[in-house]
């Protein structure tokens, strides 16, 4: 075994227990928003696991220690067996999270995910407005969303609404603000986008201008004051600009499981990107092998594998390098410092990047369109092999 | 926001409490959360039922840990408590 949960004073190679499981049950989604995590090629990905594996990988992350849970996907609410898995969960002590478009979300769904034990239930909503909405979502759906949003309040469930910021909705910061205290969220997320799988290839129609950025901000953080106690707002930072980067997964294999549809596990979401990880599946190890065994969550634990500038960097053991699929993104070694930190002999490509999405936003149209989230355009951008 | 002395506590039904085997220890969850709690900060969020003030919930643990002169230390944890919302009155 490589390491051992007895012995929690040696801090390098120990390995700490799971506590996140993100379980991405299916990557089918009736959105298309063109900022989605998952992988541009997630069409190629078609086999899902059974509700029997799901519930054989939730009791068995949950026993290495895992608490959180993350109902996830495309739309988790496609899943059939959904209310199945919750109760799962639920009888096995999770804290159960639904992170839903909320579309198709009816009022007897919801109280039957309260009844069988689901904890709380996030609405994505893409703007304050319908037809930016429905836009951004390449689906009708701000109505519903909104009403499905006074569904989850009015039974009994924290309410964590979650907006993803980019240039097409951060101008609407103080009516999404509105928007929120209007619902009555308890949490609100400001996920500024971050620019991985279809935010990537849309990066220079969704990254706002540093002026934007700041602006958009400081209306957050008034308005956090303004309702403190009332509401909590979680803002996910905009780390392009950023001079430090993220200490990305809380660290590589030390918290967050992810488990993709056809049962891969990933160290992050985006891990898939990375080459020669040879992410385990859950159909061949147990959930304890995967974590404490596999090549793939081994890979970036700990501090051994960096090269300069963070080896000898006295902030490694902060921020662990950054975030690995982002230096594989950009600058194609993954091994490398974040790009987003200032002392990455590579920063000069983030403000490359800026400086391309503001050339592309002086433009009045477009010269190119935003690629939304569908099968048609995953299969045309990666044939399948 | 100070905790009202004659007010029955409760523990929000927006949060959890809950023994973590694998921690060894009681955690608050709530969305996407996690804090995790000392012996006896969990004693006293387990008192935190609805149905005792806080000179009730301070009799309560004095007795139960045969001790006297919690009143400080138990006001001070939930005044916390209250201002991160895992409790309510």
């Amino acid at each position: 075994m490589a390491g051992s949960n007895n012995n929690p004073g040696v801090k390098a190679n120990a390995i700490t227990p799971p506590r996140w499981l993100l379980a991405e049950l299916t990557y089918a989604c009736p959105l298309q928003c063109p900022y989605c995590s998952n992988p541009v090629d997630y069409a190629n990905y078609q086999t899902e696991l059974s509700t029997d594996d799901w519930k054989r990988v939730l009791s068995e992350a949950r026993k290495m220690g895992a608490v959180q849970l993350g109902f996830s996907g495309g739309e988790p609410l496609t899943r059939k067996d959904l209310v199945e898995l919750v109760k799962h969960a639920r009888e096995l002590g999770y804290y159960s999270n639904l992170i839903t478009s909320g579309y198709g979300l009816t009022e007897e769904k919801i109280i039957q995910l309260k009844e069988a034990g689901l904890d709380h239930i996030q609405v994505s909503i893409q703007a304050s407005t319908q037809e930016l909405n429905d836009h951004i979502a390449g689906t009708t759906s701000f109505n519903h969303k909104k009403e499905v949003a006074h569904l989850v309040k009015k039974h009994g469930y924290p309410m964590v609404l979650c907006v993803v910021i980019h240039r097409e909705n951060i101008h609407q910061m103080p009516q999404i603000l509105e928007m929120a205290e209007e619902l009555g969220a308890d949490y609100l997320e400001l996920a500024n986008t971050q620019y991985y799988g279809w935010a990537r290839i849309n990066r220079d129609l969704l990254l706002p201008a540093k002026e934007q950025f700041e602006q958009a901000e400081q209306i957050a953080q008034a308005f956090k004051e303004k309702v403190a106690g009332k509401m909590k707002i979680y803002y996910v930072v905009p780390d392009y600009y950023e001079d430090r980067p993220k200490a990305c997964m809380n660290g590589w294999g030390t918290t967050f499981l992810t488990i993709a549809p056809d049962g891969v596990a990933l160290p992050c979401h985006s891990a898939r990107d990375l080459p020669g990880l040879d992410c385990p599946n859950v159909n061949d190890y147990s959930i304890q092998e995967i974590w404490r065994d596999s090549k793939a969550f081994n890979f970036f634990r700990g501090l051994d594998w960096m090269k300069e500038p963070c080896r000898s960097c006295d902030e490694k053991e902060k921020d662990y390098g950054g975030c690995r699929c982002q230096a594989y993104l950009l600058t194609g070694d993954m091994h490398a410092a974040d790009p987003v930190c200032g002392k990455s002999p590579e920063h000069g490509l983030i403000n490359k990047a800026i400086t391309s999405a503001s050339a592309e936003a002086m433009l009045l149209n477009n010269e190119k369109p935003l690629i939304f989230r569908n099968s048609k355009n995953s299969k045309t951008l990666y044939p399948v092999k | 926001m100070t905790v009202n002395p004659d007010l029955p506590i409760l523990f929000s039904p927006l949060h959890r409490l809950q023994w973590e085997e694998a921690q060894q220890k009681y955690v608050i969850l709530y969305p996407e959360g996690m804090v995790e709690l000392n012996q006896s900060s969990a004693e006293i969020l387990k008192c935190c039922d609805g149905s005792r003030n806080l000179v009730q919930i301070v009799s309560e643990l004095e007795q139960t840990f045969a001790t006297t002169g919690l009143t400080n230390d138990i006001t001070a944890f939930l005044e916390i408590a209250l201002n991160h919302g895992w409790i309510q009155q």
